[in-house]
């Protein structure tokens, strides 16, 4: 399959250009394809190539030293990855991993830095999807430094826990994330180090309060 | 009876994200809309939930407190 320019059009960083415009920028954009599991991206290595996601879902994490894992994002069709190092000139920030089979359309870091000094529109459209990026990342880094989403997220659990006898609450991590106010990707890291500290077990569609006390610390009730 | 990922009929647009991230294969699209074909595989890991772009698909969790602390 070539690359579609019914695609670039439906892609942000290409919104508002024309059909010959589209046609001329096509030219510099290449299509790869990956598997479930590949990796795209790898975290530290130099970042030549901006990636846009024509089909499949792509996961964008962080490993930590000690192997957890941290998904910031989940990239869907229509939207790119690593275009932040690509602009700035520097290596990836993250890892990508193709989350099932994916379709890729991809630009050289080289190529790009032609398409925006020929067309302005591209370069106001980027301004505008970098600017979304830094709104979302501030909004992790506010998880991440102010709230303590684990405890809070084990407060939410000993509110909901059910006795085992009648009506029984089923909560989604979306629902989850909603009631605490975080994002979900916080949710299920921090349902993870739960079950890491032995207060909570996950068994398939049940969260099991394995120490009723211990949670009750991790929340902050005495 | 296993329980099985939640989907709303009218909210699913049958883009298949969940399909192709769902790694037991217990998603197909039937008639433009998701559906949970082979539960017994499901392992409930709600890369399908995480994946959707409208919100179609749930897997929700029962919060249960493990009553044995008394009886030991």
């Amino acid at each position: 399959m070539v690359v579609q320019v019914e695609f670039l059009k439906s892609v942000p960083h290409f919104s508002g250009l024309s059909e010959s415009e589209l046609a001329a920028i096509r030219k510099y954009v290449f299509e790869k394809k990956a598997e479930r599991g590949e990796l795209l991206l790898f975290e530290g290595e130099p970042a030549e190539v901006l990636y846009f996601v024509a089909a499949g879902a792509v996961k964008i994490f962080k490993t930590s030293a000690d192997g957890k894992e941290q998904i910031f994002h989940i990239v869907r069709p229509g939207e790119s990855f690593n275009d932040v190092p690509v602009f700035s000139g520097g290596t990836s920030l993250v890892s990508a991993e193709a989350m099932g089979a994916v379709v890729l359309n991809a630009i050289k870091k080289s190529d790009m830095a032609v398409v925006l000094q020929e067309y302005s529109q591209v370069a106001r459209n980027v301004i505008r999807v970098l600017s979304q990026r830094v709104q979302e990342l501030v909004m992790l880094v506010e998880d991440f430094s102010f709230r303590r989403v684990t405890s809070r997220v084990a407060k939410m659990l000993l509110e909901y826990a059910g006795d085992g006898v009648g009506e029984r609450p089923r909560l989604t991590q979306q629902e989850m994330a909603a009631m605490i106010g975080t994002a979900r990707e916080m949710v299920g890291r921090s349902l993870k180090s739960l079950e890491d500290g032995g207060t909570i077990r996950l068994e398939r569609n049940r969260i099991i309060i394995a120490d009723q006390k211990a949670l009750r610390e991790v929340a902050g009730i005495t | 009876m296993m329980e099985k990922p939640v989907i709303d009929r009218d909210k699913c647009q049958g883009c298949g994200l969940c399909v192709s991230v769902c790694a037991c294969g217990a998603l197909v699209i039937i008639d433009n809309i998701v559906t949970v074909v082979d539960v017994e595989e499901c392992q409930w890991c709600t890369l399908c939930e995480l994946v959707c772009p409208n919100g179609a698909i749930s897997c929700p969790f029962e919060i249960v407190i493990e009553n044995n602390q008394d009886s030991a």
